[in-house]
């Protein structure tokens, strides 16, 4: 009886140590589970998207004109036109996110920190169509009216919009970076009778430098690559943005085209190889842009320099 | 001429003003949805099923779409994710290998929504002929979401302090049974908020399910898993830029639907990590 019940457990534990061992396979697959997901994200996009290359001439690829049905398959107004909306949307939103980021971090008082932040929260979480929406509907009439444009679905209504869907991200980067500063450089500023505005814009900002590059190159990644409600406020002309007044008329990303335009193409042909070689284009362009961003922060990393 | 105190005053003034430029258009954009929306609302509205080429009637299969999408996205994204975030954070050493995952992951929450559309349609639509269905949709939504969990995870697991794993291993557990009994346990509450933050950003997003799942006009609920259905994000761009005359009224009603499921999870999420901040013993 005696002797059962111990090789009953001797039995139990070896099994214990069994499932242990599979489990931890398992984890351990999980973990590099990323690795795999990116990879098979860029063999598809290459799989579908490589035979542009050879179906359609560099010249006609990188030409100046955009129409698929006569087989034109110029992307360089849809590449411009991705710069100009997000260059825009950027300048936009690097003034407004570091002073946020500031206010935020070092004046304002805790209960409006507590409101500010959730809020800024609620905004990352909008769905983009919805946003899009709205500035289809209120924004796009609002800017036709105040500076007199033909149509409302302009460059830069989606330059305003994507400005405050990239707002999250560059302020809470920031935020980190603001944060990372050791507490002796204030100390010291303060020390030598700077004031608190002095310390922070000579001394704290500058000390966070890296990371708002960081956060700018997250807030482009993120620009950059959003669809819907671009695609939604930009009036989706596809014309080269050379004129002054581009900004003021319509626009045409790449992401929008493809999201516009791939449910209509016939699966295999040339068109469809097309906007599969911009999805490549733009996976390329957000990896390069992520990873400049990833690389400054664990450079700072380990420097000591966050936390 | 101003004194620096004097600057001080004025520039803390104005950066205030700025953080109210920033934030005042979230309540503005929420308000007017809210307002010209709540109207097209009623018991119908939410229940029946769309009649005269989505002029009229409900959007009821819109939202039964989107709770099927989002049930698929957590059925393969949360095992996925809090898996891979128990190996970063419990097992991974500071290795090239470890830091290759990092950088995928910061990839991965990188890529365009729309090129994870077009990934999906190659992959799961395509290659593995699941069709446009909830299936191809889900597993390209859960992949999406991966990182967010993956992170939000980690982070929670790593707060845990590396006393409750050294305690459990002196009284002789494994190291599994310590992340499975105590480290698992005590982090919940953060890796419910970083699910639910995950899983609220899928049930918002448009790109990834246009080429993957979504119909235009399907006046019937999903029968199986490989079926296509209707979804709230898609069903509002189709009804905002596809549909002429439709009455403004409804599209105001169906964005208020969707941002309503997606504030009212945001909220939960808020509450849950706050209280448990609030409560935790360590």
């Amino acid at each position: 009886m005696d002797e059962n019940a111990l090789t009953n457990g001797q039995r139990r534990q070896s099994r214990a140590r069994q499932v242990e061992f599979v489990i931890e396979a398992v984890i351990r697959v999980l973990g590099f589970s990323a690795i795999g997901f990116v990879t098979l994200i860029f063999i598809f996009l290459l799989r579908e998207g490589l035979p542009t290359f050879f179906e359609v001439r560099l010249g006609n690829l990188f030409g100046t004109q955009w129409y698929p049905t006569f087989g034109l398959f110029g992307t360089l107004p849809l590449i411009l036109g991705s710069l100009l909306v997000t260059v825009t949307a950027i300048a936009i939103a690097l003034p407004l996110g570091v002073a946020t980021a500031v206010f935020v971090r070092e004046v304002a008082p805790g209960w409006t920190r507590e409101i500010l932040k959730p809020m800024i929260e609620v905004l990352a979480g909008i769905p983009s169509v919805v946003l899009g929406f709205f500035g289809m509907t209120l924004v796009a009439p609002f800017v036709r009216e105040s500076l007199g444009t033909p149509t409302g679905l302009t460059a830069f209504t989606g330059a305003l919009l994507l400005a405050y869907m990239s707002l999250p991200t560059i302020i809470s980067v920031a935020e980190d970076a603001l944060d990372a500063v050791p507490k002796s450089y204030r100390d010291g500023a303060r020390a030598m009778g700077a004031t608190e505005w002095q310390t922070i814009w000579r001394v704290v900002v500058p000390a966070a430098r890296s990371g708002v590059v960081t956060a700018v190159m997250l807030g482009l990644g993120r620009a950059i690559g959003e669809t819907m409600a671009v695609m939604l406020v930009t009036g989706n002309a596809a014309r080269m943005p050379v004129t002054l007044d581009s900004l003021l008329r319509p626009a045409r990303t790449m992401t929008a085209t493809v999201a516009a335009e791939m449910g209509e193409v016939a699966q295999g042909s040339v068109h469809y190889h097309v906007l599969f070689g911009i999805g490549l284009i733009l996976f390329m362009l957000t990896f390069v842009i992520n990873l400049t961003a990833a690389v400054t922060v664990f450079e700072k990393k380990r420097r000591g320099g966050l936390r | 001429m101003m004194d620096r105190y004097q600057v001080q005053r004025f520039g803390f003034i104005l950066l205030g003003l700025v953080a109210v430029i920033v934030v005042a258009p979230i309540l503005i954009v929420i308000a007017a949805i809210a307002v010209r929306g709540i109207g097209a609302i009623d018991w119908q509205f939410l229940t029946a099923m769309p009649r005269d080429g989505m002029r009229a009637g409900g959007i009821f299969p819109a939202i039964v779409g989107t709770l099927w999408l989002t049930l698929g996205t957590a059925l393969v994204a949360i095992p996925i994710g809090v898996g891979g975030a128990v190996y970063l954070a419990e097992y991974a050493r500071d290795t090239v290998l470890t830091r290759a995952i990092r950088l995928a992951i910061i990839n991965l929450a990188g890529v365009p929504s729309v090129v994870y559309g077009l990934f999906g349609l190659g992959l799961f639509v395509l290659f593995l002929q699941l069709g446009t269905s909830i299936v191809a949709g889900s597993l390209t939504l859960a992949i999406m979401t991966l990182p967010i969990i993956i992170s939000t995870t980690e982070e929670a697991l790593r707060a845990v302090p590396t006393e409750f794993r050294t305690v459990s291993a002196s009284l002789g557990g494994t190291r599994w049974q310590g992340i499975r009994r105590i480290v698992l346990p005590q982090a919940m509450p953060g890796i419910i908020t970083g699910v639910i933050l995950g899983l609220l950003r899928a049930a918002g997003e448009t790109a990834p399910i246009l080429f993957t799942v979504a119909a235009f006009f399907l006046p019937r609920l999903p029968q199986s898993p490989f079926d296509q259905t209707m979804a709230l994000p898609y069903h509002l761009y189709v009804i905002s830029t596809q549909v002429p005359g439709m009455p403004p009224e409804n599209q105001y009603g169906t964005a208020l639907v969707l941002l309503a499921v997606v504030l009212s999870l945001n909220v939960v999420a808020t509450l849950i990590r706050s209280s448990y901040r609030r409560r935790r013993e360590w």
